[in-house]
């Protein structure tokens, strides 16, 4: 049969036909599979083509002192972000507009990573561009497809520098706090706090970004930019801290020149409220906004006053001479002492321990004293032999139930934890367990020795010796809705008040005699801390008024020499803040030389001396 | 000129697809931003009276005499393709080839298109002069230089898909002819074993198979040797072809086996079409009115991907009536083919629906990602002059060979 035969043709025409339509058939079967079946997911991508989401970041939230002084807002500034298709147009466009705004290598391959890794968003070429960029590239908009130009919040410090530490700074978020939870509401080019209150309060301070969808085509062209969809951020919580910013002005004005560093607290101790902190050398925050330009930031790090570090909760320093009201709460709390009693040996300007001789700061000595005068006085010698008494394993413990081991807890990230031995066990580590012997007590009696506390943790300290009830307030700068009966309970509070007495005493006719005001009972206590590589630094804790104490304010000076040149700047704090601008003492500070000097260490070497425990 | 005596259907149903296409086409070129295919539904409809012009000629033209034209025409489309081949220019989405022939700057057309026609003509007269349909591998070797040489120049412009538009009309013609179905898969067994050779496992499963078919088939010695050797050449040489593919090729074909490779560069225009075909649901997005083509996610909507803005503005039930359009086409094509007076003319039909068809497949197929990129023209949708004026000058065949049929009083039945 030919192939043409009328009958063979229909067959093949029939199986024709048939495979036109099976293949047709299986043509449309893989549209009901796009257009039914996965119709929803395609119409999602296809948005996702259409519109793009610009992301509004949230404004904020402003930080503000207790009169509601502003020390942390916002000001608008121009953000240029690039929207692309693919990357060489993204590059193409990146290069034209890099004609008019300036961008160094750095930041070019900055930007063209960020695009790689998600190159659907809107990448930030430029924060905050100057406005003659902005406006240049306005006028040629049309030849930047994909460009989004916006006004976005920018952090502004008004005070910087007067407030520096306290408020931290901000910066983009990185990638690898984009990967953490404690970031989980940042995106790429957040702008998040880092240290001080900014960090501490990241998660209030944030707020919540909104964003408007903007219809682009595939070059990232903006078809419709406005109503197509847009959700406004919402601005972070307004933080309003205890702080008093006059009074903290007013610290920085008066900050010695002579000591350009170091730090002061002034603190509220019926409450731990901060009111003011202040941590010299300081900086402004201003510059990290937008990204610290690396010459300062390396001369910041390299610079030996470490300008970055908040010496009021960051800096250690040995205790000294206001570590002896501790010394003399652990003796009351034990009963091993009243404020009569005498030590057997009287002071001759130094003690003699087996054959080392231990120096009282006065050369001359101080004679016999009870522990009220001893206080008063500052006396080492009446020291010494307090802590022979009392044993150095004793001591320890009681020094970590009054809470000198642990970091304060105040609400700013970065607090150092004091270095503080909790038993022996620490010296035989240090030293060796045949390595050292017990004139480690009487350095550690007198606050030198191993034991460095930070600023914060002693006026922790001290704040608790002002209140009437024996409880530690733990030092908050945004008062929390806890109540002070959470403070916990560190001494009897009938001890506490028999220290309040040579306390005063310490200013009315004390070392820190210097210091006193009229009109105003003020208590407080001098220090020496020994600094081996250079001048000693100088402490002066105070609070006031004594029979009913609204203020605590510290201080340390490093190379201030001693306590009393720092008392009288403290007593001005607290005049300042008690009795109001007008009561400024009225006349310049006389810096008193010092007095109550703190003898040179010896060096701590195996001796004759027998170790606690031993026979 | 009896109008009467014209295939209403086939008339029909062209000029719909046409006035759908012309429609998709005005609307592949409403973007936001202006395109190239802005407005070029109206060269498209200048292109079309050309081609339509010229399917009333060549439907006066008698197939007797057509047959006896047919060689020069078949060396003349030969020729034009050897000299695109030297002196051709690249266009549009394909700016590295060589597929277009110009002068003084003009581009005149593609060569390849005429090229299609004309080895449709040849090889329906080489068929038809037969005494009976080749019975053996040997036999189909005329056949196959017909098809092979301009297909090898297509090929080298480099136009794989036009190329395998060749391989489409060689088959359907091959089997409208009665040539054994086993017959054919032998002919084709080299390019799939080509395909198969990058899989190692598949490669030699198919060689046994082959070896069985072969066995059991009993052709030639000589004939089985050659087609047994042919195979396993080619998956030898698979990875020296391969190599030798220009690399917008190679990612083509990588990016059809999986699109996300990289999904702004290569995978684009599958992703998008695909994007754009499910986004329109059922019912579609209206006309004018689809999105991705607006705003020019979808490239080359008004040639290659011209079928996505049909699919994303009138949805599925869109794309079933046009499908249904299309597969009508091809059933009149067919009916046509089987009732043709002579030999030459129904071979010659043949051709016709497998040109139309392959290009049919091809197109719509590799937008739903059933098939690779290759870049065909969807015929009577796509923009392009010279393939409009082919599909009309084969509609005018078409036409001419239904009217001799009805006058040669050949009835269904």
């Amino acid at each position: 049969m030919n192939w043409n035969h009328p009958h063979t043709l229909s067959r093949r025409a029939f199986a024709a036909s048939g495979f036109v339509w099976a293949v047709f058939l299986v043509l449309g079967g893989a549209f009901f599979r796009l257009q039914v079946l996965g119709s929803d997911q395609y119409a999602v991508q296809s948005r996702n083509n259409q519109y793009r989401p610009i992301a509004l970041p949230a404004p904020r939230g402003i930080i503000v002192d207790r009169n509601g002084v502003v020390l942390a807002t916002n000001v608008p500034s121009f953000t240029i972000s690039l929207l692309a298709p693919n990357e060489t147009a993204f590059r193409a466009v990146l290069d034209s507009i890099a004609q008019y705004a300036p961008l160094d290598a750095e930041r070019y391959a900055a930007v063209m990573q960020r695009y790689r890794r998600s190159p659907d968003n809107p990448i930030d070429v430029m924060r905050d561009a100057p406005f003659a960029v902005v406006a240049a590239l306005e006028e040629r908009k049309s030849s930047f497809p994909g460009m989004i130009m916006q006004t976005e919040p920018k952090r502004f410090y008004p005070h910087a520098d007067i407030v520096s530490h306290l408020l931290g700074h901000v910066g983009e978020v990185s990638e690898e706090e984009l990967a953490s939870q404690r970031f989980a509401r940042a995106r790429m080019g957040t702008v998040v706090g880092r240290g001080g209150l900014e960090g501490q309060y990241q998660d209030r301070l944030q707020g919540f970004d909104g964003h408007r969808l903007v219809e682009v085509d595939a070059l990232g062209r903006t078809i419709k930019d406005e109503g197509v969809e847009r959700l406004e951020p919402v601005q972070g919580d307004t933080l309003e801290t205890s702080l008093d910013f006059e009074l903290q002005k007013y610290i920085t004005d008066i900050f010695p020149a002579f000591g350009d560093r170091g730090a002061v607290i002034a603190m509220d101790p019926r409450n731990g409220a901060v009111l003011a902190m202040y941590s010299a050398p300081s900086y402004d925050p201003n510059e990290f906004i937008g990204g610290v330009d690396p010459d300062l930031w390396n001369e910041w790090l390299s610079s030996e006053a470490t300008p970055l570090l908040n010496r009021a909760i960051q800096g250690l320093y040995p205790p000294a001479s206001p570590w002896k009201l501790a010394l003399a709460l652990m003796a009351l709390e034990r009963g091993v002492v009243d404020m009569e009693t005498t030590m057997p040996v009287q002071c001759n300007g130094g003690y003699q321990y087996f054959s080392r001789y231990f120096r009282c700061w006065r050369a001359s000595g101080h004679g016999e004293l009870t522990l009220a005068e001893a206080i008063q006085h500052s006396c080492d010698v009446y020291f010494y032999q307090l802590g022979l008494k009392l044993g150095l394993e004793d001591m320890l413990r009681d020094g970590v139930q009054v809470g000198f081991s642990r970091k304060t807890g105040v609400d700013l990230p970065g607090e150092m934890s004091p270095v503080y031995p909790v038993t022996t066990a620490y010296f035989d580590s240090l030293y060796g367990p045949s390595g050292w012997t017990n004139a480690i007590t009487l350095n550690w009696a007198i606050g030198q020795g191993e034991n460095t506390q930070t600023l914060i943790s002693m006026m922790r300290f001290y704040a608790m010796l002002a209140r009437n009830d024996g409880r530690a307030p733990i030092p908050q700068l945004v008062p929390s809705d806890g109540n002070d009966r959470s403070f916990p309970v560190v001494a009897r509070a009938e001890n506490v008040a028999l220290l309040r007495v040579p306390l005063e005493m310490v200013v009315e006719s004390g070392t820190a005699v210097a210091s006193r005001i009229r009109n105003l009972r003020v208590a407080g206590k001098t220090g020496t801390a020994q600094n081996p590589h250079g001048l000693d630094h100088g402490w002066y804790l105070g609070f006031a008024p004594v029979d009913d104490p609204q203020i605590v304010v510290g201080a340390i000076i490093e190379f201030g020499e001693h306590g009393s040149r720092v008392a009288p700047m403290v007593s001005r704090i607290i005049a300042r803040y008690l009795l109001g601008p007008d009561s400024d003492l009225g006349r310049p500070i006389r810096w008193v030389l010092p007095s109550d000097s703190v003898p040179t260490a010896d060096t701590l070497r195996p001796g004759p001396i027998r170790r606690p425990g031993t026979r | 000129m009896r109008r009467a005596g014209l295939d209403t259907p086939l008339l029909l149903t062209v000029t719909t697809l046409l006035g759908l296409g012309l429609a998709i086409l005005y609307s592949a070129g409403q973007t936001d931003f202006p395109t190239i295919a802005t407005g070029i539904w109206q060269r498209q409809l200048v292109w079309l009276g050309v081609g339509v012009i010229g399917a009333a000629l060549i439907f006066r033209i008698s197939p007797r005499i057509l047959e006896w034209l047919t060689p020069f025409v078949y060396i003349g489309a030969i020729v034009l393709l050897a000299v695109t081949l030297v002196v051709g220019t690249g266009a549009g989405t394909a700016v590295g080839t060589k597929s277009w022939l110009a002068i003084g700057g003009i581009r005149l057309g593609q060569p390849s298109e005429l090229a299609k026609l004309a080895t449709i003509l040849m090889l329906a007269r080489h068929l038809a002069g037969r005494r009976g349909q080749p019975r053996s591998a040997f036999e189909l070797i005329p056949s196959g230089i017909i098809v092979g040489i301009p297909l090898l120049l297509v090929g080298l412009q480099p136009d794989l898909g036009s190329a395998l538009v060749f391989l489409g009309i060689f088959f359907a013609m091959l089997f409208w002819v009665g040539v054994s179905p086993w017959l054919l898969l032998l002919a084709a067994s080299p390019m799939i074993s080509l395909f198969l050779a990058f899989s190692t496992g598949l490669w030699g499963a198919w060689i046994v198979a082959l070896t069985v078919l072969l066995v059991w088939l009993r052709p030639y010695i000589l004939e089985a040797l050659v087609v047994w050797g042919m195979n396993v050449l080619m998956g030898v040489v698979a990875l020296r072809l391969w190599t030798g593919l220009a690399l917008y090729q190679q990612n083509r074909i990588l990016s059809f086996l999986n699109p996300e490779i990289d999904p702004r560069a290569t995978g684009w225009n599958i992703i998008q079409s695909r994007v754009a075909i499910g986004s329109g649901g059922i019912f579609g997005k209206g006309f004018v009115e689809g999105t991705q083509k607006r705003l020019a996610f979808l490239p080359a909507q008004h040639t290659d991907f011209i079928y996505p803005v049909l699919a994303e503005e009138f949805g599925f039930v869109g794309v079933l009536i046009s499908l249904a359009l299309f597969a009508l086409f091809f059933t009149i094509l067919i009916r046509i083919a089987r009732h043709a007076v002579d030999t030459f003319s129904c071979v010659m039909v043949a051709g016709v629906a497998g040109l139309m068809l392959t290009h049919v497949v091809e197109n719509v197929g590799m937008t739903v990602k059933l098939l690779p990129v290759t870049g065909i023209p969807l015929p009577f949708y796509s923009y392009g002059g010279s393939f409009m004026i082919v599909c009309l000058l084969s509609i005018g065949l078409t036409l001419r060979v239904a009217w001799d049929s009805r006058l040669g009083g050949y009835l269904e039945g």
